[in-house]
């Protein structure tokens, strides 16, 4: 199946769901909404032509410059991607859905964008997540067991956040 | 007469005497079966285990950070340091996820040449999997003549790049530098010599009825809990799922080894491709057993074998040159790229990021021993405390590549 059937395809049967389609790039993309993420991908893993059993990857990217003159590079606003690298073991195909939130829920500085878990529509979510709120600072909304995974669990901050600082101490060992 | 049995059950009453509690056991993070710094936490009762969870992180550099900061040729050396069991593989997987983006191709020699290296790190990696397993279990020789087989492959890299463990040998464009004249006939007499040893160790550990006890049956997982926890390499083919990245992976990774034949090692009907040369599946193994991830990786080492072979052919036939690295500091294109690769432990994938300047905007890794680990706690549950060993040395994981 085209990557352009299966974009009408899910157009039609999620309709606002689906956003921005970017099928020119390396890896063509499809943007979902946060809110249609899981029924969107329970469809993709279920439906037997598609079949996309194996998540590859998620992986959160920061898009943000706080200098105005660089940030001119980045196109658009700053914002915050999840990406997921989808593949069907059966089909031999890849997919990336991307959903783009922004820095900080509702503006409020601190305040982690959510995003609705899918550890329960592919297991190796689970730990994929801990790692993205860990590093990325993404809330997911609906995970069993939302905790760091890398970080020492008493870190500060989300260390890939554009604008994280290294703290001065951690326990009286001198960071920087 | 009269006094043995009455300690015999004397015995037996003690032994139904004998009451246990929960408790919590750390395992790790300097356990020496955990394969580096793992902490697992398991609540016992008894011999039985009845979760298991694991505590990662020890090991934690943020490399994703580093890569932020780097152009993508000065971060190789970090990816060194992921999978430092095999870090040619994890080279070759960062350069081609760059050179994805930069839509750039390597020369035949390259491609060759990148097969050659990749193949012998497969071998050095598979050894010290099934060296440390024996090791696990209770075995030491084997540990020894794997070691013993792969000091001559850690030779031949040497010679090479000048590193033993830390290449950054691949690089993108191709690689650093051409091998050294003679080295192909020295790669060639190593195989000639590692081919008969296979049988050895097959002889040691796959048919040692010990060995057979202790990892048959045990940590069975299917097909459907594999894929669904993104299990990669060979724990993926020993629950049976004919996946292999060098077969069926995107094109601009396949594209290396087109040409080569070779079969998946994957169980069909009971029977692993070649396994006629080998002991075949003993009664007591069960599809998807600690046992059959074994069987894989050491199916694998055959087939590499084979592979390095046809490499060598084709790279001494190739004309062009081994592939001049790019600049240190050379433009990325704006855009983004994802590619995953077929290393030692299983699918290592790389998303590189770029705004256009020299250095990525993010540097992503998507690590196979991360998602294969994550499998552990429900491998592990209401199992024996010896068989924990048993299962997270099947899992064959690098902490190092885990932590990142």
């Amino acid at each position: 199946m085209g990557q352009q059937d299966l974009v009408s395809r899910l157009q039609e049967t999620f309709g606002n769901s689906i956003g921005a389609v970017q099928l020119e790039s390396i890896d063509p993309w499809i943007e979902v909404s946060a809110d249609g993420l899981p029924e969107v991908c329970r469809y993709l893993r279920d439906q037997p032509d598609l079949k996309f059993d194996y998540l590859s990857c998620i992986s959160g990217v920061d898009y943000f410059e706080p200098d105005p003159k660089k940030a001119v590079k980045l196109d658009g606003s700053p914002r915050l991607e999840v990406v997921y690298h989808l593949w069907s073991v059966a089909h031999k195909t890849s997919l990336v859905l991307k959903v783009i939130l922004p820095r900080w829920k509702d503006d409020q500085e601190g305040v982690l964008p959510e995003v609705p878990s899918v550890a329960d529509i592919w297991r190796t979510a689970d730990w994929h997540e801990r790692e993205v709120y860990d590093l990325s600072g993404v809330h997911f909304r609906g995970h069993p067991d939302l905790r760091r995974i890398l970080c020492p669990e008493d870190w500060l901050g989300h260390p890939l956040r554009k604008d994280y600082e290294m703290p001065l101490e951690y326990h009286g060992i001198r960071c920087r | 007469m009269s006094t043995t049995e009455e300690k015999s059950s004397e015995n037996k009453v003690v032994e139904f005497d004998v009451r246990t509690d929960e408790m919590l056991v750390n395992m790790g993070p300097q356990h020496p079966s955990t394969h580096g710094v793992l902490r697992l936490v398991l609540r016992t009762d008894g011999e039985v285990v009845s979760e298991v969870t694991p505590h990662l992180g020890y090991l934690h550099r943020c490399a994703e950070k580093i890569g932020e900061n780097l152009t993508p040729r000065q971060w190789i050396p970090y990816t060194d340091r992921m999978d430092y069991l095999a870090g040619m593989s994890m080279n070759l997987g960062w350069s081609l996820c760059v050179e994805k983006l930069m839509n750039l191709h390597v020369p035949e020699k390259a491609r060759h040449l990148r097969v050659i290296i990749a193949e012998m790190q497969r071998i050095a990696s598979h050894l010290v999997g099934m060296g440390a397993y024996g090791l696990d279990l209770g075995s030491f020789s084997p540990f020894l003549y794997a070691f013993r087989e792969r000091e001559r492959i850690l030779d031949l890299f040497e010679e090479a790049c000048g590193a033993r463990l830390t290449y950054s040998y691949l690089t993108v464009g191709g690689a650093t530098a051409d091998l050294p004249t003679g080295w192909l006939q020295k790669c060639e007499a190593f195989l000639d010599q590692f081919l008969p040893v296979i049988d050895e160790y097959h002889a040691l550990l796959t048919t040692n009825s010990i060995f057979i006890k202790r990892c048959a049956g045990i940590g069975v997982m299917s097909a459907e809990m594999a894929t669904s926890y993104g299990c990669s390499g060979p724990v993926l083919r020993g629950s049976g799922v004919d996946l292999d990245l060098r077969r069926d992976g995107e094109e601009w990774y396949t594209n290396m080894y087109d040409g080569y034949a070779f079969e998946v090692i994957v169980e069909k009907d009971g029977h692993y491709p070649n396994d006629h040369v080998y002991p075949g599946v003993p009664p007591e193994a069960v599809l998807g057993d600690c046992w059959h991830r074994f069987y894989v990786r050491m199916l694998e080492v055959r087939q590499a074998i084979d592979l390095v072979r046809q490499a060598i052919d084709r790279y001494s036939a190739a004309t062009d040159s081994y592939g001049e690295p790019v600049k240190l500091n050379e433009k990325l294109p704006k855009g983004e790229a994802y590619l995953e690769t077929e290393a030692p432990r299983g699918q290592m994938g790389f998303y590189v990021v770029s705004d256009g300047s020299a250095i990525p905007y993010r540097a992503r890794a998507r690590s196979s021993c991360f998602c294969n680990l994550s499998v552990t706690s429900e491998l592990c549950r209401n199992t024996l405390i010896a068989d924990i060993p048993a299962i997270v040395g099947s899992l064959d994981i690098v902490m190092g590549e885990i932590d990142r």
